[in-house]
């Protein structure tokens, strides 16, 4: 099994390797499953394609990252996006747009921006390139969104999560060099 | 409307050779047959004399003619007429339309700058724009990108243009800007990246900069006098901002000047409001960071500050406090005083003398608000002036990655920038609010110039124990500290009033309706669905001796975004803030009543979604009597 060994913390170094690497990844044959769990490693979870993914146990615990997710992203995205990936009267709802778009697009998206300006669109994307508070969670937004899209995370915040998991903070520390 | 055809074609613009720009813009403004600046004029009153529609005849109200703009982002701000010219504004690209209201709104000329598309992305709640001014044969334009154009107001052509800012720090612009004699006053946005606010005065004539004062930092960049400058009656001293602040932190700090400006011709001075202090972790910054959310008074002419009053210190909710300034001379105690009242975000109204920024009211316009339970007014109290915080809603308090829950009101506080009228007929203040509650859970953030720089979690919902909408539009006592009556209203009400000599008083909802009510009950008397959410101010005017009243259609800013899908579903909210607050702090939130409270307000559509009823488009709509 390909093992792609990207930490999420290490997303802001690596993100225009991965940038480059999104047309590769294109032509691969899609997914079949693009949303479940397969295995899980210091508390991250990962589908069979190693994409990060959600994790939501029969009790509605979710795992740290989604949870996270759920932070960063109505810390950093929802002045644009509205409350709970739902869009606004101008940007997308992004947790349709997660589930149209794969992972490395979405990294893509995120890190370098994107424009549509023309006569009928105003519409801006910046790049968060050089933003730690959202490349160092990318991964943690990204499996949020995931979960919303996926219609198994409800609006609001989740009730129940995972503890932080050590590997994670460790990595959080170094990704915000703190 | 055939008749306006056979009009004879009239100066457009009233004389530009006046001998004081000053007196001939006083004279404009008091001219109730126009609408020469965004505010109506200098005391933001939002009254007008014109009496043609009245509370008798205003059920007959029709559409006269209406205007796209072409943008479809969020329309805020109103069109100005000057003589027979209405110019009209847009959000990003910030285009201006001059009509002819002689040739049924033909377009005279169209303005459209050119800017940098990158600005958008570092405005942090869409590309609204409050819109135009005019002043000495002029209109004044304040672009997203911070540059400020001053256009011929009879040709359209540049005359003059000068930057105010840069954005690839953030430093973005959204308001409108204040003509004072021989000056232009031209705020700053961006307190959501750490920008540091200041107000800037150019000279008319050619643009060139008069003064700067910030709103933080060493007492001579601030335009502070330690021991002339005062703050309820005392010096604010030496370094009044600098000891209030950990470090450096004030040159990230905010206190940004995105509102309204005010100006008493008497006294010399102009008002406005200082915006939060970056980031909204109140915990990474210690001290009270003056002189964010403060009053400013200052000099016109040396942007001096004679008084200050900082009304949120040490900010943990993001109440900027920006918005407008009103001024009315008013009977308190039997006798006549000069008054400036201010509905601050925080959910407090404030009376002030504003010849010296002495306290006289403050108190809830809202009963929702519990952030604090009173505005200490004891002058021999060490808290004199202070809102005194309820500790389970100070998110300084319960600290970093706590989630502080049922705050109110939100950070969009009980009115955002959308303002008031008065009408000194009935000597009654009417203000749109909103009637939404958070929960708030601030955590560390980094700092990167030109990048968002929040450090909080924010969800809303309708305020618990009430109606169950969002919004509210009432009558408020400014004398007194009272509420007189309140229209209850599905979503938050984010267009700007207009009170007439008609004794009535009209505004728009995010529906898209316009609507107008009796100055007295309150009782509405006609209501009109425009093409889209409103959140532009209303104004009025004649033409041809007939009075007309003109608002922008267009949904967006903050409202859109965070109304736009509707409100977390409080039955849902309810149930993780009892998890969320039990796993996290370890306290109970709040009785079971008030829980069960909350949930049943879903019954009453509270979380209604605003794209169920209503889309993008700008449109001017103008409403007349029939003929």
């Amino acid at each position: 099994m390909l093992k792609l060994s990207l930490a999420p913390a290490a997303a802001a170094a690596a993100a225009c390797l991965l940038a480059a690497g999104a047309a590769q990844a294109q032509t691969e044959t899609p997914a079949a499953d693009n949303i479940t769990a397969t295995h899980e490693e210091d508390g991250r979870y990962y589908t069979a394609d190693d994409i990060p993914t959600f994790h939501i146990a029969d009790d509605g615990t979710v795992d740290w990252l989604t949870y996270s997710g759920y932070r960063r992203y109505h810390s950093e995205c929802h002045v644009c996006h509205g409350p709970d990936g739902e869009g606004s009267s101008y940007a997308p709802a992004l947790k349709d747009s997660v589930m149209q778009i794969d992972y490395y697009d979405f990294v893509n998206v995120v890190t370098n921006g994107r424009e549509h300006v023309d006569s009928s669109n105003t519409n801006v994307m910046p790049s968060f390139g050089d933003n730690a508070n959202v490349m160092c969670y990318l991964d943690d937004i990204y499996v949020y969104l995931k979960a919303r899209g996926s219609g198994e995370l409800p609006r609001g915040r989740p009730e129940k999560h995972d503890p932080k998991p050590d590997s994670v903070r460790a990595a959080e520390k170094s990704c915000l060099g703190l | 409307m055939t008749k306006l055809l056979y009009l004879s074609t009239a100066i457009l613009v009233g004389g530009t050779v006046a001998a004081s720009a000053n007196a001939d813009l006083q004279k404009m403004m008091d001219d109730p047959n126009q609408w020469v600046i965004q505010t109506g004029d200098y005391a933001n009153q939002r009254y007008s004399d014109l009496d043609q529609i009245n509370k008798d005849n205003v059920g007959d109200l029709q559409v006269a003619w209406s205007f796209s703009t072409g943008v479809l982002r969020g329309h805020e701000g109103s069109p100005l007429v000057v003589g027979d010219v209405m110019y009209v504004h847009t959000p990003f690209p910030n285009t201006v339309y001059a009509l002819d209201l002689n040739n049924e709104g033909r377009i005279l000329w169209k303005y459209e700058p050119k800017q940098d598309p990158n600005v958008i992305a570092v405005m942090c709640c869409d590309t609204v724009n409050r819109g135009v001014a005019y002043a000495d044969g002029k209109i004044i334009l304040s672009r997203a990108d911070t540059v400020v154009d001053a256009i011929d107001a009879k040709t359209g052509k540049l005359v003059w243009s000068v930057t105010n800012g840069d954005p690839s720090k953030g430093e973005t612009n959204t308001a409108t800007v204040m003509p004072v004699k021989d000056k232009v006053l031209v705020g700053i946005s961006g307190g959501e990246y750490g920008v540091r606010g200041y107000v800037t005065a150019y000279n008319l004539s050619d643009g060139s900069m008069a003064w700067r004062a910030y709103s933080t930092g060493p007492d001579d960049e601030m335009l502070v006098d330690p021991e002339k400058t005062t703050q309820l009656g005392k010096p604010v001293g030496k370094d009044s901002s600098l000891n209030s602040w950990e470090g450096d932190q004030w040159k990230i700090g905010g206190g940004t000047t995105w509102g309204w400006y005010s100006y008493d011709p008497d006294l010399n001075l102009v008002y406005y409001g200082t915006g939060n202090p970056s980031t909204w972790n109140p915990s990474q910054r210690p001290g009270d960071n003056k002189w964010s959310m403060t009053i400013f008074a200052r000099d016109a002419d040396t942007g001096e500050a004679k008084w200050v009053y900082q009304m949120t210190p040490h900010d943990e909710w993001d109440y900027d406090g920006v918005n407008e300034m009103i001024l009315t001379d008013q009977e308190v105690d039997g006798q006549m005083r000069k008054l400036l009242t201010h509905f601050d975000r925080n959910g407090f109204a404030y009376t002030l003398d504003r010849e010296n920024g002495e306290l006289l009211v403050a108190q809830k316009y809202d009963p929702a608000v519990n952030w604090a339970t009173e505005v200490n007014m004891d002058p021999d109290s060490d808290q004199y002036g202070r809102p005194q915080v309820v500790a389970e809603y100070s998110t300084q308090e319960n600290g970093e990655d706590v989630n502080t829950t049922g705050i109110c009101p939100t950070a969009l506080g009980t009115k955002d920038q959308q303002p008031a009228s008065y009408s000194p007929k009935t000597q009654t203040f009417y203000v749109p609010t909103n009637h939404v509650c958070m929960d708030y859970e601030p955590f560390m953030v980094s700092y990167t110039a030109g990048q968002p720089y929040v450090g909080a979690t924010l969800s809303m919902y309708p305020a618990p124990n009430s109606h169950g909408g969002m919004g509210n539009f009432i009558a408020w006592d400014n004398i007194n500290g009272k509420i007189k009556w309140s229209i209850p209203e599905p979503f938050s009400v984010w267009s700007g009033a207009l009170a007439t000599a008609g004794n009535v008083v009209f505004y728009g909802t995010l529906e898209g309706y316009l609507k107008a009510v009796d100055a007295d009950t309150g009782d509405e008397l006609y209501r009109f669905k425009t093409p889209s959410g409103i959140i532009g101010n209303v104004m009025t005017y004649t033409h041809d001796g007939k009075q007309y009243v003109a608002v922008l259609s267009g949904v967006g800013g903050w409202a859109g975004i965070g109304l736009a899908a509707g409100l977390t579903d409080p039955a849902n909210a309810d149930a993780w803030q009892k998890a969320a607050g039990r796993a996290s702090t370890g306290r109970e939130l709040g009785s079971e009543e008030r829980n069960v409270a909350t949930a049943g307000l879903g019954a009453v559509g509270g979380y209604a979604a605003l794209s169920d009823y209503t889309a993008l488009g700008g449109t001017l709509t103008v409403f007349q009597l029939p003929n």
